[in-house]
Order: structure tokens, then sequence, then C-alpha cells
């Protein structure tokens, strides 16, 4: 009952997405989508900010939740707390803020150039994704017991920079990575930090879209679905993956048995 | 100079003091376990000398040289953890190679080293797994193995045998023993297990509340404990209370009889004093030797296989007897008569209760 709520408006969207051609079933809205030049222009452009979001945050938590793990742990709480706050400010109070801040007559006035109203999107992703990111790391840490592996790592000659990125890093490989797929859903179709700082993003892209045409949208829509959805089976994959095992194990299996016989 | 010298060390962790002028001396090549119940500060010192705490006061000097204020990774020690610690994401042999590589050792020669080391260890089939695939002996293994690898000046042991199951345990603990033994490396072991002390260790310091209560030989340790902490923790004990006739002479009265117990006894006449016994220098039956012998009705009969253990009440107290079981011989049946006996000899002197403040 509660699934179909969620399921029935999808596979309406999907079926609407291929009547572009009137009496018969296409992908001609699909076609018209992929053969936009802007559709291309704002996909990969998103697709660059997110990974240079994802690469931004990680390199921010991961230390910060190691060294609070390591050594502030009474710090804890309060990291928490303002890693959620990205949740309870919505976005558009962040983004007035940033341009406030770094506006023209400010005094680091990042939105004069293009490249700096970029880093201030990549970095307004890195705020939003906060939450997650921090959470998955954090998740991460408390599994792999980090203060020991420090220590074994440390009494084997180690520097903490080894130490961090030989066996830490490593070892927080499929929780980066789970933060990484969440970063990735949550910046890629971004509206309102992309629209209020003049980027042409994705998320832009799909709200004008969806102003002028009909078919195309629900095309869109779908293929973002899918797309979100692909990075959570990636995620599953990755997360449940142990060390010296291959990504898909028993397919591969199956196939060496195959090549075998 | 011994070869890891620890003086004067104290550590608190704000107001709570952990370890109070802990001073010892250990000759290279020595097996030395702190034994201790927890929270008595024997982890605390291990990871002073490891240098993942630095201690409040004191130094800590190893082949002379003075490592106090050294970071971990430069000290040269190697560290077992009683929760393994391998890193999940190296195989066995990338967790044995790390400090070799750390340490920029040639391939060649890091490959022959490990090698050797896994052979040590009898894990060499399983150098390509991970340790999820791995018992939680053989882990311990490999954590051997890997803290061996770069040839550190000391082995430190933190309970490593605690997370395994008995049999394991008493089998891991012979072959460390002897890994220990053939490379000769000087090495501090933690347990809070007194078999395990005992039987490993070429000297035991049994430390209380942070400090170090006697520091011997395994059977000193047993056979003259030097305090009443060491006596109790260490075995179980029969305590009777006993008042001195003559210091000097070293005869006392027990229950009413007079007892030479052939030594000095640092109390003055009349005053009370505790003598203890082991369960094992009680004896029934066969008491041709002993000084002391009394009637006593058995009260319980415990059957160990190899040890029969035995409560009796003689004199108006309850005492545990352990004796061999005799194949042939059934166990004696609970409240039968019996005579037990001891000789005076074994009888412990312990310190007097410390006056409790207020």
């Amino acid at each position: 009952m509660a699934a179909s709520y969620f399921l029935v408006p999808l596979y309406a969207t999907f079926q609407f997405s291929l009547q572009m051609q009137r009496g018969q079933w296409s992908f001609e809205a699909y076609r018209v989508v992929l053969g936009d030049q802007r559709f291309l222009n704002t996909i990969s452009y998103s697709a660059l900010a997110s990974l240079a979001a994802i690469i931004v945050g990680a390199l921010i938590v991961v230390p910060t939740a190691y060294w609070v793990r390591l050594k502030l742990p009474r710090l804890r709480p309060v990291i928490e707390f303002v890693t959620l706050l990205p949740l309870i400010i919505p976005p558009i109070v962040l983004v007035f803020g940033y341009i406030r801040m770094y506006g023209s007559s400010s005094l680091l006035p990042l939105t004069v150039s293009d490249a700096g109203t970029n880093l201030l999107m990549v970095m307004g992703y890195v705020v939003l994704s906060l939450p997650y990111m921090y959470r998955a790391v954090d998740n991460g840490m408390a599994v792999i017991n980090i203060a020991t592996l420090t220590e074994a790592a440390e009494s084997l000659g180690a520097s903490r920079l080894r130490t961090v990125l030989s066996v830490i890093f490593p070892n927080l490989r499929s929780a980066i990575i789970s933060g990484a797929f969440l970063t990735f859903s949550i910046s890629f179709g971004e509206f309102v930090l992309a629209s209020l700082l003049n980027r042409d993003a994705f998320g832009p892209y799909l709200v004008l879209i969806g102003q002028d045409r009909a078919y195309e949208p629900a095309a869109l829509a779908s293929m973002t679905f899918a797309l979100t959805w692909g990075c959570m089976v990636l995620m599953q994959l990755y997360a449940n993956r142990k060390p010296g095992q291959r990504l898909l194990p028993r397919l591969f299996a199956r196939i060496k048995g195959k090549s075998q016989s | 100079m011994s070869y890891l010298s620890i003086s004067g060390v104290t550590k608190s962790f704000g107001s709570n003091l952990v370890v109070q002028g802990f001073d010892l001396e250990v000759e290279r090549g020595e097996f030395v376990s702190l034994l201790g119940p927890s929270g008595c500060g024997k982890t605390t010192m291990l990871r002073i000398v490891a240098g993942f705490e630095s201690p409040s006061a004191g130094r800590v000097v190893m082949s002379g040289e003075d490592v106090t204020n050294l970071t971990p990774n430069k000290r040269r020690v190697g560290m077992v953890f009683q929760s393994y610690a391998l890193f999940p994401n190296m195989s066995v042999f990338e967790n044995v190679a790390f400090g070799l590589k750390i340490a920029g050792i040639p391939r060649p020669e890091l490959e022959r080293r490990v090698a050797e080391l896994l052979e040590m260890v009898g894990l060499s089939a399983l150098k390509d797994r991970y340790s999820y695939q791995l018992s939680g002996g053989q882990q311990q293994r490999v954590a051997l193995a890997r803290a061996l690898a770069p040839r550190p000046r000391v082995l430190l042991l933190d309970e490593p045998l605690s997370a395994l199951d008995a049999q394991i345990r008493v089998s891991l603990r012979t072959e460390m023993r002897q890994i220990q033994r053939e490379l000769g490396i000087t090495t501090l072991f933690v347990t809070h297990d007194q078999e395990e002390a005992l039987s490993m260790s070429d000297r035991v310091v049994v430390m209380n509340g942070g400090r170090v209560e006697q520091v011997d030989v395994p059977h000193r340790i047993y056979q003259a404990p030097a305090t009443r902490f060491v006596a109790g923790f260490v075995g179980a004990l029969n305590l009777f209370e006993a008042k001195v006739i003559n210091a000097a002479k070293g005869t006392v009265a027990l229950s009413g009889v007079e007892i030479a117990l052939g030594r000095k006894v640092p109390h003055k006449a009349g005053e009370a004093i505790t003598l203890a016994l082991r369960p094992e220098a009680l004896r029934h039956g066969g008491l041709e030797d002993c000084d002391v012998v009394l009637p006593a009705i058995l009260s319980d009969v415990e059957f160990l296989g190899s040890v029969l253990r035995l409560r009796a009440s003689a004199g108006g107290a309850t005492v545990m007897i352990d004796s061999f079981s005799t194949a042939g011989t059934a166990p004696p049946v609970p409240g039968s008569a019996t005579t037990i006996g001891f000789r005076a000899s074994d009888l412990l002197v312990l310190d007097p209760v410390p006056a409790q403040a207020g």
C-alpha cells in the first residue's frame, strides 16, 4: 500500500516519458534530451562539481572524525551537532549568507570570478553533504576500532600521516564510498545553490526544461532516478565488500567456475 | 645497567593516580610479567613503555637510550594487543611486512624475513588470507609475527591470550614463550591470569592499586609472598588467626596449640598475626612428617580429575585441602571424620591488615 504511493507515480512518469510520439511507445524524449548540448554541458558540470565536493568533503571529514575519535572523544557530541546543522538551516539561508560574505563588496569577493563562484558552490555542496559524509565515516570508524589500529601502526614505526594513509583511509574505504555516493546524489541535482549562484548546473536545467516542455522532464526525472538508484546499488556493493574480495564475489566465482569446467 | 630500566614512573589521569613510583630493571632477553587485578595500573605501565601514554614523572630507558619523551614510532618496540589489531585491509603477508616496509627494508630481504616469521608461527600456508578469514589464535600469531618482524628492542604483550578460548590459550602461551626464548627478545607481558604469569615468566611483578607489591621469580611469588595482597591474589589460601608467643623463637599459638614456625616473626609477643597455608600444604592421610595434626570432618569433596579439592572443618575453621587423586582409590565421602596435618614450616606469615583510616 505504502509502496504504491511511491511506485505508481514513478511508473506513471516513466510511461509518460515514452509517449512523446503519438500513438506509439518510443524513447524519443530520451533521444531529444540526450541530443541537447545543454543537457550534456550541465550534466558534466554537475558531475564534476559533485566529484570535487566528494574529494573536499572526504579530506575534511576523515581527518576530523579520526582526530575527534582518537584525541578528543569528549568533543564528539559537539562535532555531531555541527555536522547536523545543514539539515536544520535551509540551503537558501546558506547561499544568501555566502553571497553576503563573499559578494563583490566583501573582503574575499569570490562571486566576482567564475572560478570563485564554482568554488563557493562546491563548498556549499560539501556543507550540504556533511551530515551524511560525517555519519558514514564515523560509523565506519566505530566498526574498525581505530585507536588500537593506530597504536599498532605506530608501534611498527609508522608516522601519523603514514598511519592515516595506509591504515585508516583504506579501512574506511567502504564508509567513504557510501558517503561519496550520498554526496553525489545530493549535489548532482541540487537546485538552490546552483541557481542562486547562477551556475549552469543540472538542477537549474531540470527546472528550466520542466517549465517549457512536457515529455522531456519526465524522461529526465526517470533518468535521474535511475542514476540515484544506481548509486545506491553501488554503495551497497562497496559497503559489503571485504578486502581481497571482488565486487561481485558470487558472479566472479561463477565465471571462474565456468571457465575452468 | 639493565636493558630496560623503568625508574620512578608515576602516572595520574586528573586526580586519579594510576601508577605510583614504579621501578623495574629488566635484563636483556628476560620475560617479565606484570600481574594484577584489573585497574591495578599494569596496562597503563605497559602503554608508558610503548609510548602511548607519557608518565607524569619518572624515566624509561631502553638499551641505554632514554625514550621517555620519544613518540611510539621512534621507540622500536613491538606490541601485541588483546584485540589482535591486525590491519583488516591487508593480507597476512602484508600485515607482517608492514613494519619492514616502513623501515625501508628492500623487497627480497623483506620477503625472506616475512617468510621466516610466518614459518616460525606456523602460518606460511595462510599468507594470502585476510584477518576475517582467520581464527582468533591464528590472528594472534600473525600479530606476534608482525610485532617481531622489525626486530624490536622490547616486545610488549598486552593480555594477548585473554580473548582466546582455554585450549588455544594454553598451547599459544607455550608457543609464545618458546619463540621468545629462541629469539632472546626482552619481553614485558601484562596479564591478570596468575597461571599465565607463573608458567611463562622469568620474573613476575605483582601490582595492586598502582604500586608494585613484589618482584620475584614465579616460585618465590607463590611460596614466599611478600605481602598479604600477593599471598591472596596468587593461588588459594587458608587463613588462620594466631597469637605470637615468642617473636625471636618464632612460636605462635594457633587454636590453643603452640607451634614453632622455625623462623623469626616480625611482631611482638601477644600480638595477633595471620598465618596462611596453601591448600596443597594441608594433607589428609600420610601425616608422618607433619608437625601439626588435627581431627577434622570433611564437609565437601570436589573431584577435579587429577586433583581432589576437599573442604574440612577443623578447630572451628573451614579449610581447603588439595591432594592428587590416586588411581584405584575412590574419593572420600563428605561427612566422614579424618585427620589433617601440615608442616609448620609451610605456614606463611602475612603482614598485618593495615588499620582502616577514620
